[in-house]
């Protein structure tokens, strides 16, 4: 057990002083122009395709969300500078799909799939072959079921008289139906249980990558469970908690499959979040200039958060 | 901790732009022409867009379209058909089409349209009137005339020949009914009649839900139209239409019929008449209703549309051979028995002929070659529809084909299209957030007329009017 990090530790650290590698070595040379064109001439098919297939729909959103274009129901289309965003501000609905997303995306990617995820990946490290095996597995069927039917199945087991209702009545407690009564906290629940194991398969390999010396040495030096938790683990695994909760706040922002099978956003505006209310804006009321539009504010929402994460976990340990 | 190798790498975006732009440009190039030159429909070929079932073991249509094929190819040698499904749920089969259609590239000669969008499609210019064609057709006389205004312009032109349509009613639950003392050949004259038998089966028949009338944005259309809209037609005198004013082209703000429907909704669930309202905005509540609620004898009354028997047929999982032995069939009244005394609202499909379609001509004589009377009535009885033509409707086979047919077909008669002009997804939507605001209690039937006057306003662009 203790010869294993012996070996790469040091290993490792030897690298740097090494000798040098040419990459690292040589000055950028100036190359002749047709060279660099040879050599880049292989990248250019994927380039491409990226500009015409990623950039190109992009732009065209963009541009998009400055029109008043629609699905059907008019004639031509027209540009109208900022209109789109000066509604959706005015709009109630909109307003509140904000707040919905916001607290959806706090409640279940933030709290419950990102904390979940790390106390899972920490007790399985701890936990015998048996079990780890087990736990992962099941986190990890619920992780790769469809979007919908997981969606399905969390429907079945909130809806009334769902298992969860029946669970309560042998308890003897209260019957509820959370999709009526609290339907963004059942939403959110369903992302947890559905989204845990992405966080829980990131923090397992940041956690096998701490160095198995540090933690002993601090064991030996009489550092509390919670003490080397909190100044050697959290700051080691720094990075990771940042690209898992940036890709885990990402996807859930977009979610809307699960939220759709299960509450359709409703009842009323009550679990319609941003991804919700541009389907209806754009399907069902053919407002595809104005869906775009907030698809854009949806899209800052998503940057704003990754900036923050950027900003909170820039420091290198 | 390891050291990642970040050595700084060396600029080449001057290099990479005039690249990137030039090697873009040509793709574009290529794949465009490349799509350009291929399509180009032929002077002999009626290309055929319609909506193929998502469900594999549906070939309904598919087989009768197969069988229209041979009959036109027949007819008329030297031409061919080619059948283009589009195998999509309902609105994403919508914003296929309304794709297809902007391009004369792109855009069949004849496609299948629900009267939901049709006016949309003709404001956005998709499609073409048919007025020249239909005059010249002595069939276009068997069609009823509600029909005919169900893909008719504000321009006064017509768009689309409909192939049949859905009317809706009163199921009961007859076993029911003998349970609570109700007669089986029930029939309300009133809308108190309706919650009259209701609150009789909830005192005499516990454990049975009276009374199921759609709300709320979950059940979303099914809510307005076979909800709200067969309640509010059956207010002032039955005989204009109180959500639009065609001569001002304008929508009606929520007046006293609006009021009093809105009660009637708020009464089912205030009195717990109807479902859980838990249920009740529950996004599966019409599956439950067909699959569950009606063939286990929990529902008392359903008011509820002509095809809930397809929901009972054999393979269907929730197989009903003697569903017609069982349930009862009422017209729903008008609010006080005014004339003429029964309401129904229809919709249904049609077929149309697209703006930029290569073929209109020919695509024409595909729509009679459909509509002959042996034809249409063969996809009548396929289908489960509701005939709009009367010599189909007054044919004994027809009549016979299915229980319930021939009562369903009597509605056409008093039937209501909804005014589906482009803003109408959007007053539906406006509609059903008022029907939620009385069913869950949160609103008064004021406050939530008022806040439907407000929605309507935004949904229609001010294009409202007082009635």
């Amino acid at each position: 057990m203790t010869t294993a990090p012996q070996h790469t530790g040091p290993g490792v650290r030897e690298v740097p002083p090494g000798p040098p590698t040419p990459t690292t070595q040589l000055p950028t040379p100036k190359r002749p122009f047709t060279q660099t064109l040879t050599r880049l001439l292989p990248l250019s098919p994927a380039l491409i395709l990226l500009l015409l297939f990623l950039a190109g729909p992009i732009a065209y959103c963009a541009y998009i969300a400055f029109t008043d274009l629609q699905l059907t129901g008019q004639a031509h289309s027209s540009f109208v500078g900022f209109a789109n965003f000066r509604t959706a501000f005015k709009d109630s609905e909109f307003l509140n799909a904000v707040w919905l997303t916001l607290v959806f995306t706090v409640l279940s990617s933030l709290i419950g799939q990102n904390t979940i995820g790390l106390g899972l990946a920490a007790l399985m490290q701890r936990a015998s072959k048996p079990v780890r095996t087990l736990t992962g597995a099941i986190v990890i069927t619920a992780w790769v079921l469809p979007e919908v039917v997981a969606g399905f199945l969390l429907y079945a087991f909130f809806r009334r008289e769902g298992t969860l209702d029946a669970i309560l009545v042998w308890l003897h407690l209260p019957s509820q139906n959370w999709l009526f009564t609290l339907p963004i906290l059942a939403v959110s629940f369903a992302n947890v249980w559905r989204g845990t194991a992405f966080s829980m398969l990131v923090y397992s390999a940041a956690l096998n990558e701490i160095p198995k010396e540090i933690t002993e040495a601090a064991e030996v030096d009489g550092a509390s469970g919670w003490r080397r938790m909190w100044h050697i683990t959290l700051p080691m695994i720094r990075r990771s908690i940042g690209t898992n909760l940036m890709l885990n706040t990402l996807q859930t922002l977009s979610v809307f499959g699960l939220i759709w099978v299960m509450t359709r956003g409703g009842p009323g505006n009550k679990s319609q979040t941003l991804p919700l209310y541009m389907y209806e804006q754009a399907f069902q009321n053919s407002m595809i200039g104005y869906a775009t539009a907030v698809a854009l504010l949806l899209l800052l929402v998503g940057s704003l958060f990754s900036v923050i994460y950027m900003r909170l976990l820039r420091t290198e340990v | 901790m390891p050291v990642r190798p970040t050595a700084a790498r060396p600029h080449r975006t001057a290099v990479l732009t005039p690249l990137v732009a030039l090697a873009a440009l040509s793709l574009a190039a290529t794949t465009l022409t490349a799509c350009g030159s291929g399509s180009g429909s032929s002077p002999d070929t009626v290309k055929i867009s319609f909506k193929q079932s998502t469900d594999n073991s549906i070939k309904v249509m598919d087989t009768y379209l197969a069988d229209m094929k041979k009959q036109f190819e027949k007819q008329y040698p030297g031409k061919k058909v080619e059948l283009v499904p589009i195998k999509a749920p309902d609105s994403e089969y919508y914003t296929k089409l309304q794709q297809m259609l902007r391009s004369p590239k792109t855009a069949p000669d004849l496609v299948y349209e629900d009267t939901f969008l049709i006016n949309s499609d003709i404001t956005s210019g998709y499609l073409k009137p048919l007025d020249a064609y239909l005059d010249k057709w002595p069939d276009w006389n068997q069609f009823i005339d509600t029909a005919k205004s169900a893909a008719k312009a504000e321009d006064g032109k017509t768009y689309g020949v409909p192939d049949g349509t859905d009317t809706r009613g009163l199921w009961f639950d007859k076993g029911i009914f003998k349970k609570a003392g109700l007669p089986a050949n029930w029939q309300p004259k009133t809308w108190a009649d309706v919650l009259a038998a209701a609150r009789t089966i909830k005192q005499k028949v516990p454990n049975v839900t009276p009374l199921n009338v759609y709300t709320g944005k979950p059940a979303g259309e099914a809510a307005t139209m076979q909800g709200f809209e067969m309640l509010l037609y059956g207010t002032n005198d039955g005989s204009t239409d109180p959500l639009y004013d065609k001569s001002s082209k304008k929508w009606i703000a929520g007046g006293q019929g609006f009021k009093d429907a809105l009660s009637f909704v708020h009464t089912v669930y205030k009195e717990k008449l109807g479902p859980d309202v838990s249920d009740a905005l529950d996004p599966n509540i019409q599956t439950y209703v067909a699959g569950e609620l009606l063939p286990k004898g929990k529902l008392g009354i359903a008011l509820d549309g002509s095809w809930l028997p397809q929901a009972w047929l054999k393979g269907s999982g929730h197989e009903w051979p003697d569903w017609s032995k069982e349930l009862g069939l009422a017209y729903m009244p008008t609010q006080n028995g005014q004339a003429p005394g029964k309401v129904s609202m229809s919709g249904g499909w049609t077929w149309a002929i697209p703006a930029k379609a290569g073929n209109p001509d020919l695509a024409f004589d595909f729509i009679k070659t459909m509509q002959t009377k042996a034809n249409a009535e063969k996809w009548y009885i396929a289908n489960s529809g509701i005939s709009v033509r009367k010599d189909v409707a007054a044919d004994p086979a027809y009549a016979t084909a299915q229980p319930g047919i021939k009562f369903f077909t009597d509605l056409v008669a008093s039937t209501h299209y909804r005014p589906a002009y482009p803003a109408y997804p959007k007053v539906s939507t406006a509609i059903q957030e008022a029907m939620e605001g009385v069913t869950t209690g949160d609103m008064s039937v004021d406050k939530a007329a008022s806040s439907y006057d407000d929605e309507l306003k935004s949904a229609t662009d001010n294009q409202v009017t007082e009635k």
